[in-house]
């Protein structure tokens, strides 16, 4: 008799998880692990860390959240699909705000994309990431240089964002190599700030945490809290509604 | 403390248990998912509008270049007021008849331009004209957030109506919300909406 009870209790159970997990399939999402998440290791860790800071710096000035993406695969979905389902699953951009924005590669399907907040689209338009793609990515992808490609669609994302609107083909030839050019000693200046606050600053913030080093990855500051709770970055809790475009090469 | 008192005190008490465990198994369910709906069907329409604001403007930008691409210019047009045409009533996703005559309109504009777009492809001054990249662009990104608004109502409907429609919740909404009707969902696939993929 106990045990009939039991059983049926147990079946209730059982029928209350597939509920539970009655919803459509999604895919599956890297864990985010900060600002570059290198899933298909295509990018070196000075890179990585030359992003990461560019990108804490512009959360730090403007609270708009940016995360560059490698993926191995997209699971069978199309890159657009998957992307928002992405930036929604991390949460990318301030709740409320949603100003984040995603790069996003795929170097084993030859395609990118920058996906885009609902709160980002009136700057970083369709067209816009159209152009920053064909123009700053593609060329740089096509040799296989994913370093560069990558570290110049950042910058142009952070730029137009800025407010800095580009106009399409010739006249960026010059611009790009001025401002990469420009943007290497900006990188060490920012790092170099980074370093030398780190050591003053760090051994404060994390009293509690015992030593705790500084490397490459780690350099993330949380969001939303404001600090830098555990280490760690998490997203916002922003969401995404399809915007931005996608290129392949 | 006297019986009928004690008595009056455990209702009390029944009450606000039963108040809770209610909230728990999902009185509100049916609102707020309805609300969830209302929310996802605007933004479909919100999207949808988007897309019908871009077309004057493209029309122009291929005319200047295609005149002789009349025909698919017209139908594009065309579409494009039909669909501007339709008096959408107030309880379309709750009504077949005008949700699918909604639908039909739109998957006529969204051909439509996939046959204008596939024609721009044979004229290169036009595929190198500026404002035509752009348009082209944003065509291509409101198509996807179509895609994204449609995806995101079609779940909230499945919710509301698996809500509605099975047990214990359906008795719920029988007793509390009799008002509530199933709503209607997209039929047409979202493949053939959407505009073929142009590539160079």
């Amino acid at each position: 008799m106990q045990r009939i009870f039991l059983r049926s209790i147990i079946c209730g159970l059982a029928c209350l998880l597939l509920v539970a997990q009655g919803t459509p399939a999604a895919p599956v999402f890297p864990p985010l692990t900060g600002r570059v998440v290198d899933d298909a290791g295509i990018l070196s860790p000075g890179t990585q860390s030359n992003i990461t800071a560019l990108l804490a710096q512009e959360e730090k000035r403007t609270g708009n959240q940016i995360v560059v993406a490698t993926l191995k695969s997209l699971q069978g979905y199309g890159i657009e699909q998957y992307g928002y389902q992405l930036g929604r699953a991390w949460g990318i951009g301030q709740k409320g705000k949603n100003n984040g924005a995603l790069i996003i590669v795929v170097p084993g399907m030859h395609d990118v994309r920058i996906e885009v907040g609902y709160g980002l689209e009136g700057e970083l338009t369709d067209a816009q990431s159209k152009i920053i793609i064909d123009e700053f990515m593609l060329p740089a992808f096509r040799h296989g240089d994913y370093d560069a490609g990558v570290t110049a669609g950042t910058q142009a994302v952070i730029k137009v964002l800025g407010g800095a609107a580009l106009q399409p083909s010739a006249e960026n030839a010059p611009d790009r190599e001025r401002s990469s050019g420009s943007g290497i000693p900006w990188f060490l200046i920012v790092i170099l700030i980074w370093i030398v606050f780190g050591r003053f600053l760090w051994p404060l913030l994390f009293l509690g945490g015992g030593s705790r080093s500084f490397g490459g990855g780690g350099l993330g500051g949380g969001f939303g809290g404001g600090g830098f709770g555990g280490g760690g970055f998490s997203g916002g809790g922003g969401s995404f509604g399809g915007g931005g475009a996608s290129g392949s090469w | 403390m006297t019986r009928p008192h004690r008595r009056g005190v455990a209702g009390f008490c029944a009450a606000i248990l039963l108040a809770f465990g209610l909230s728990g198994c999902g009185v509100n369910d049916v609102p707020r998912q309805d609300e969830q709906v209302k929310a996802a069907w605007s933004e479909v329409l919100n999207q949808y509008q988007r897309r019908t604001d871009l077309i004057p403007n493209l029309v122009a930008t291929v005319k200047g270049y295609a005149t002789q691409e009349r025909t698919v210019l017209t139908e594009v047009t065309q579409a494009r007021a039909r669909a501007t045409q339709m008096t959408i009533p107030s309880d379309i996703i709750s009504n077949p008849q005008a949700f699918h005559e909604f639908e039909q309109n739109q998957a006529r504009v969204g051909n439509a331009l996939g046959r204008l777009l596939a024609v721009s492809e044979r004229y290169p001054d036009l595929k190198s004209n500026e404002n035509f990249l752009a348009l082209q662009s944003q065509l291509e990104g409101t198509e996807n957030r179509i895609a994204v608004a449609r995806r995101d109502y079609i779940d909230a409907v499945q919710t509301y109506n698996t809500t509605l429609r099975t047990i214990p919740s359906r008795w719920v909404a029988a007793i509390l919300y009799p008002d509530a009707k199933v709503k209607q969902t997209f039929t047409i696939s979202e493949q053939a909406q959407q505009a073929p993929k142009v590539q160079f």
